[in-house]
């Protein structure tokens, strides 16, 4: 090793403290901005918000003050702010990730225990016209929108098949699809993701088969082409995508209650009595509000569908 | 000859790199929040991603002595109360939002929610056991608890981790990859210093 002693190197060689300090000052700051770059990168990458934080676009959403005196959730919260766990478990990933779901063509297979099982095309179904409904809608996560579907009410379609006396509940299978729905690949749910009413819950006129909302085609984060409407139960029974209705006389396994059987029951009607096991249901965030409201027994629409209930325990059937 | 070379503070320029960065997350949630860019559940946001930042911020702290060990960088360990106060910053925080968006700042039903859901009862373990920590953290402090007591007072950080831990798996409806990494990673940093203990006493 060489090692110089210090007569070798000559005082003009010496690097100037002042020099050297400023030299070190601007690496420093440098290390300070690049670092400081490099987290909000990070952080943009990670925390994205979910949802629109675009101002309602007065085109479609000024139209529609609700006929339930409601105001409706904007177009684009409706559109931004989603649950489907076939194309991503976090609410800002679903409309990205389905942008380019194809839903044409499209059938609806309705078999089981009906007089005449029949496969419907959604273009067939579509040219018998819709009718808009404006419905509130309840996540189990406490939050809420007001949404303007359109749809055809799903006991005119169960009409058609004619059901045997026989059947008493309606089975609802979600599109199985891992090449469509990339989530699918996942294990994160039982797939396909299936659902079911009881036969009178199905042919209830308030339970809608929506194809779209504000006056538009359903987009695929809603759950296009077609979709299940219950709007006094939790969001999660109105299934997206359906691809399969079966008739039959025993109560069907829905997915979230194969999940979690504890806290996700087959009936899950909107009830402020009974919470979540790890949450309150007592009150809800409407979206596009700043405070919370108080939530509804049946979402409001208790003077419609209580009497479906009748004498039942709703804390035992939740 | 002796150079006398007034050298500016040695260990200043760690603590600041790590100022300036745990700030940003700080900064840009406050800057999308005066821009109103939080997206569709703006209240929900906020809780949950200072909840996250807390952990982050939490699981840092963690590592800073692991880090230390490992490197043979001293300097590192600048930093550490920096970073305890930047957790408890971002659990303050967390828990604020929670008290106020959540439950309108009204007691009767925060304490009722404490009591029915151990997510939260856990989530404010966590954050009560952190008040302590961040009160005696200043030098003044230290001596006067005595090193020693000190060191044991502030091992209530592991409890706190384990529970923020914990308090976050319960919350996630279905997928609980995340919650699952940041509870190995807890559990990594605590057994590292459990192995690091053991060996000590069995080195007596």
């Amino acid at each position: 090793m060489l090692i110089r002693k210090p007569d070798d190197i000559p005082s003009s060689e010496i690097t100037d403290e002042k020099l050297y300090l400023n030299r070190r000052n601007f690496i420093r700051g440098g290390v300070l901005v690049g670092t400081a770059a490099a987290t909000t990168l990070l952080y943009r990458r990670l925390a994205v918000p979910a949802g629109s934080s675009a101002p309602p676009s007065s085109e479609v959403t000024t139209r529609l003050t609700s006929e339930l005196g409601e105001t409706a959730t904007s177009y684009e919260d409706i559109t931004t702010y989603n649950n489907f766990y076939e194309f991503s478990t976090s609410k800002d990933g679903v409309a990205s990730r389905s942008s380019n779901f194809v839903t044409r063509p499209w059938t609806i297979e309705v078999t089981g225990m009906v007089n005449r099982p029949r496969t419907f095309d959604l273009d067939e179904l579509l040219r018998r016209g819709v009718e808009e409904r404006v419905y509130r809608f309840r996540c189990v996560e406490a939050w809420s929108m007001v949404i303007p579907w359109l749809g055809v009410p799903l006991g005119r379609l169960l009409d058609e098949v004619e059901p045997l006396g026989s059947a008493s509940f309606v089975a609802f299978q979600t599109l199985l699809d891992p090449a469509r729905m990339p989530n699918q690949r996942t294990a994160v749910l039982d797939w396909p993701y299936v659902e079911g009413l009881r036969l009178d819950e199905a042919r209830h006129p308030l339970t809608l088969l929506s194809t779209g909302l504000y006056g538009r085609q359903l987009l695929p984060q809603n759950g296009a082409p077609v979709r299940l409407v219950v709007p006094w139960k939790y969001g999660f029974k109105s299934i997206k995508s359906i691809v399969r209705i079966e008739l039959t006389d025993r109560q069907p396994r829905t997915t979230w209650s194969d999940y979690a059987p504890d806290e996700y029951g087959f009936y899950s009607n909107v009830n402020p009595e009974v919470a979540h096991p790890r949450w309150s249901q007592s009150r809800e965030r409407r979206i596009g509000e700043w405070g919370m409201r108080d939530t509804r027994p049946f979402n409001g629409y208790a003077d419609q569908v209580a009497s479906l209930y009748q004498g039942m325990d709703l804390r035992r059937y939740y | 000859m002796i150079v006398s070379r007034r050298r500016p503070d040695p260990t200043g320029f760690p603590r600041l790199l790590f100022l300036v960065n745990a700030a940003v997350p700080a900064l840009l949630l406050a800057w999308d929040t005066l821009n109103n860019r939080l997206g569709s559940n703006p209240q929900e946001y906020l809780i949950r991603t200072t909840g996250m930042l807390t952990l982050i911020l939490l699981v840092v702290t963690l590592s800073i002595s692991p880090l230390v060990k490992i490197s043979g960088q001293p300097a590192i360990m600048k930093v550490r109360r920096l970073a305890g106060l930047g957790t408890f910053f971002y659990g303050s925080l967390h828990a604020l939002s929670y008290a106020w968006f959540d439950k309108d700042l009204n007691l009767p039903l925060i304490v009722t929610d404490l009591l029915r859901r151990p997510f939260i009862f856990l989530g404010m373990f966590a954050f009560v056991l952190l008040l302590p920590l961040a009160a005696t953290s200043t030098k003044a402090m230290v001596s006067r608890l005595g090193g020693r007591r000190w060191k044991m007072l502030h091992r209530a950080i592991y409890a706190s981790a384990i529970a923020g831990a914990i308090h976050y798996y319960l919350l996630v409806r279905a997928d609980k990859q995340l919650p699952l990494a940041f509870g190995a990673a807890i559990l990594l940093l605590l057994l590292w210093r459990g192995r690091a203990w053991s060996r000590r006493i069995g080195a007596v």
